[in-house]
């Protein structure tokens, strides 16, 4: 490891949230914010697909690099990601039932989504990462995607019961909230 | 170049690594689905909105193979997606059960306010403080969250102040349901609908907790006025297959808890509406239509085809179930054929017409086939039943346990009436010879059934003798007031001794003590004692006996199995819990007057359904448990209120009945129907009560 372990999570979670400070994976942080209990999932599920497809495309991104062919990152990632998001569905289907049926109907919208691919490039990108800082660094997004999602719905939740306007009801006053939460996480700027 | 096909042939190599992978898992990983599932899904909108309550589509699609959606559960995809989806599943797409939602608050603004609230305008928020401002603790709080729940514009909020959910853009997607914090809307199939119990959170007026059978009479009361007869006659099927029936016998408890008349007014004439819209019906030449849910394939034996079967047999049927009924009589009805008399319920226009339509269900009837005779419980097990339900009703007469009650003239009621009867309908040539001069002792409607009918015969003198005084028996107050106008002569506290023979072993007269009314008993009621040496003869050649029956249980000793069954004191079949009606054996179940002894017709109709609740509960594998919260036989505290403040006086509708002269001299019907205008007026009188509110004259609809 090259950076300290505290500090690699802090930035990962807080200051670099992948979602409210580098506006990556708004459509499901939109769209499974409305319910806790899905809002939850979805994290769950983030959390074990961002971890595997870390490991798999720091692989990639060796055997990439050695042979000078870092212009195809994006093209191998989506490949590689789409292959293992639909190789864990059919390993847990058919293993561990249990967590198939709380996972399992997240993993599908999981397959496209932009926060994973966009924490796998930037791991690609820091040339000083090793194996171990591209693993945390990408628990820390993982984290941060389930934290901004969960305090979230839990806003939304309540914001369902107040007084909207009617052309700013639902999604828009979604974004709206989800702009002043990013605010709120502009503070952490600079601190790592 | 070098690059670039090294680029090329990374990629593939990529490529065809991952295909490898995921064709090898797709093998290793199999799990088998029913390909139903794909295909099903592969019909839907594939939107993944969870509008429909599941998951996302797979999920739905999963559920509507397992049969646990309707083809129909796709909110998004519409008609065309339902076809499509039942056609892949091999079945009509209206077959699966329709999921409505309906309300049941009658008037959300009729409550007092508590607290004047200025909060934000939503149900749920208002919920939130003391569950909401209305002094009534379940009614609609109307800010509408249904309203704006509803994907479907199919809700809306009527001017009563309640919500009013349009029935043919509603797609019983349950989110009003979900919405609604006070739970006032509730989204049912129809086997949910007719399963429901009245529910001591429930919105039910005192007339309806009192119904042993649980009707909704303020809502069909309410369609009567609005004119939708059809919608009436849906809404008491629901709850009670034997409208025409019901309308001319039953004595009403429901009219003794109307709030109307715990003031100086009237009851609403509630029975003589349902008879109303029961015999426009018939007389349309119109059959409403009746619906049932898609066959399960299970079969129930009903043993005993009197209210308590029929009605038990008609719920099963349209729950999906196949019941068959078994009955020793040669025609249904039970007691209502063969021990009340035509005068009062015509038999071959009424009865059977009603009868018809509960078999045309597609229930079969096996008659004159006897338990204990002709078939078993053993043989029905034999012949692969799942569950058996036993309404044999009461038919054993008591006897009095004194000198010469054999002799020739002397009857028993429901043997008397019973006889005569199948004579009547023509299915025995028998001829009862019946005497000048009656004697029948007893006061219940059985007694009165008996005097009645003798009048009709031509008998010159009938008098009733009865141990008690007039205030004490248990017979409806109409057939007593009747029997009255009819020149029956009364004998109260009188006690049978001894029957007198004429020396060639018939009957000459009765003896019997006087009596006076000594010291209240344990219940109340001042006990009748003899007055020594106060014996009287009274000249008769003809005596009926109807001090009461019991259900005659004589096949117990013919089948060892049923030595489990246990039965009471009286000869009635023991249940587990009074509302389930589980019997000692867990399949077999009971209601009506073999289960509760002597009763009333809705008290049977009532059993019958709670039965068929339970063996459906049985038949799914379920535990068999009453409705959490039921109401069975109690009011919901506090909602019997005591006033009626801003309801004026208006007059209760006669009952329409042939002058005394003309009916004693024969069988036709004496009560007659209400008039579609006063029909109009009697449905006006009501108040629309719910726990703790009601129409005042102002606000009347
Ligand atoms: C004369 C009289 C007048 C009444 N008047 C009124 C009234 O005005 N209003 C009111 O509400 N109630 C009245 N009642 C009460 C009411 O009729 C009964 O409570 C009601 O009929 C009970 O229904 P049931 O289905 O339990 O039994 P029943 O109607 O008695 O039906 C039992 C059925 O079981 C069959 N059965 C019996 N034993 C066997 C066997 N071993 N094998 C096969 N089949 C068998 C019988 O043939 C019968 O069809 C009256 C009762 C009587 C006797």
């Amino acid at each position: 490891m090259t950076e300290p372990f505290f500090e690699l999570m802090f930035a990962g979670i807080f200051v670099n949230n992948i979602v409210l400070a580098q506006f990556l994976g708004q459509c499901p942080f939109l769209g499974t914010s409305k319910k806790m209990s899905t809002a939850t999932g979805m994290s769950m599920a983030v959390v074990f697909v961002l971890i595997l497809a870390a490991v798999f495309t720091w692989f990639i991104n060796n055997l990439l690099v050695k042979h000078d062919l870092d212009y195809l990152q994006i093209v191998s990632f989506i490949l590689v990601i789409a292959s293992l998001v639909q190789f864990v569905e059919m390993f847990l289907k058919k293993m561990v039932p249990p967590l198939y049926s709380s996972l399992g109907i997240f993993l599908p919208l999981i397959t496209t989504n932009c926060a994973v691919m966009g924490a796998c490039l930037i791991n690609a990108g820091k040339e000083e990462y090793l194996f171990m800082d591209c693993i945390i660094n990408a628990l820390a997004y993982a984290i941060g995607f389930g934290l901004a999602l969960i305090l979230f719905a839990g806003v939304r939740e309540r914001i369902i019961l107040a007084r909207v306007p009617k052309p700013l009801e639902d999604a828009s006053i979604g974004l709206v909230t989800a702009g002043i939460i990013a605010l709120t996480f502009y503070t952490f700027q600079g601190m790592v | 170049m070098e690059a670039v096909s090294g680029a090329i042939f990374l990629m593939l190599g990529l490529g065809f690594g991952c295909a490898v992978v995921l064709s090898v898992a797709s093998k290793v990983f199999y799990v088998w689905e029913d390909p139903r599932i794909a295909q099903v899904e592969y019909c839907m909108a594939g939107a993944n909105c969870g509008g429909c309550g599941f998951a996302g589509c797979t999920a739905a699609a999963a559920a509507i193979v397992a049969g646990k959606a309707p083809p129909s559960a796709c909110i998004v995809g519409g008609s065309e997606c339902a076809e499509n989806i039942a056609a892949v599943m091999g079945m009509e797409a209206g077959a699966a059960e329709a999921i409505l939602s309906k309300n049941t608050c009658k008037g959300g603004d009729r409550a007092d306010d508590k607290y004047s609230y200025m909060g934000i305008n939503t149900c749920a928020a208002m919920a939130e403080l003391y569950g909401g401002k209305r002094v009534c603790s379940i009614g609609c709080v109307g800010y509408g969250d249904c309203v704006r729940s509803c994907l479907f514009d199919a809700v809306e909020i009527g001017e009563n102040g309640f919500p009013v959910v349009d029935e043919v853009k509603c797609v019983g997607c349950g989110a009003c349901q979900k919405a609604c914090p006070k739970g006032i809307i509730h989204v049912k199939t129809m086997s949910e609908r007719l399963l429901s119990m009245n529910q001591e959170d429930g919105a039910h007026a005192p007339c309806a907790q009192t119904c042993p059978a649980q009707i909704d009479i303020p809502k069909y009361i309410k369609q009567i006025t609005e004119g939708d007869y059809e919608g009436a006659v849906n809404t008491i099927r629901e709850r009670n297959p034997l409208l025409l029936a019901c309308g001319r016998v039953c004595p009403h408890p429901c009219e003794d808890e109307c709030r109307r008349a715990i003031e100086d007014d009237e009851a609403v004439s509630i029975n003589q509406l349902k008879r109303f819209v029961a015999d426009y019906e018939m007389n349309s030449g119109k059959k409403f239509p009746i619906t049932c849910a898609p066959d399960t394939g299970k079969r129930i034996a009903v043993i005993g085809g009197g209210p308590a079967g029929l009605s038990c047999a008609y719920f099963l049927r349209r729950l999906g179930h196949s019941p068959t009924i078994y009955d020793m009589m040669p025609k249904l009805g039970g007691i209502i054929r063969y021990g009340i008399p035509e005068y009062r319920l015509p038999k071959k226009d009424v009865l059977e017409w009603e009868c018809q339509r509960i078999l045309d269900l597609g229930i079969e009837a096996k008659m004159n086939t006897k338990l204990g005779v002709d078939f078993t419980v053993q043989s029905l097990r034999d012949e692969g039943y799942d569950a058996i339900f036993m309404g044999i009703g009461a038919w054993k007469d008591y006897e009095l346990g004194i000198d010469g009650e054999n002799l020739k003239g002397c009857f028993t009621g429901i043997d008397f009436l019973s006889r005569f009867s199948v004579a009547q309908q023509g299915d025995s040539d028998e001829k009862i010879p019946i005497g000048n001069n009656c004697i029948v002792i007893g006061g219940g409607n059985t007694a009165i059934d008996c005097v009645r009918t003798l009048v009709r015969l031509g008998a010159k003198k009938v008098s009733i003798v009865y141990r008690r005084t007039r205030n004490e028996m248990p017979a409806n107050e109409v057939e007593i007031v009747a029997a009255e106008h009819e020149g029956i002569d009364f004998t109260f506290l009188a006690a049978p001794n001894k029957v007198i023979d004429d020396g060639n072993g018939h009957i000459k007269g009765l003896e019997y003590l006087k009596m006076e009314l000594g010291e209240p008993d344990a219940s109340g009621r001042r006990r009748p004692v003899p007055i020594e040496g106060s014996e009287t003869v009274m000249e008769a050649d003809m005596l009926i006996t109807a001090i009461g029956q019991k259900p005659d249980i004589f096949f117990k000793e013919k089948e060892e199995l049923l030595a489990d069954l246990q039965t009471t004191r009286w000869d009635t079949i023991d249940q587990v819990d009074e509302d389930t009606l589980q019997s000692s054996i867990p399949y077999i179940f009971t209601a009506g007057d073999s289960a509760t002894g002597a009763s009333l017709v809705v008290e049977a109709i009532g059993g019958g359904r709670r039965a068929a609740r339970s063996i459906h509960q049985y038949l799914n594998g379920e535990p068999v448990t009453p409705a959490p919260k039921s109401l069975f036989q109690r009011h919901i505290p506090g909602s019997l209120f005591d006033s009626v403040p801003g309801v004026g006086k208006t007059e209760r509708t006669p009952m329409p009945e042939l002058p005394v002269d003309e009916r004693i001299k024969s069988f036709i019907e004496a009560d007659l129907v209400i008039s579609e205008d006063d029909a109009k007026h009697e449905s006006n009188r009501c108040l629309y009560c719910c726990r703790v509110c009601y129409n005042k004259d102002t606000d009347a609809a």
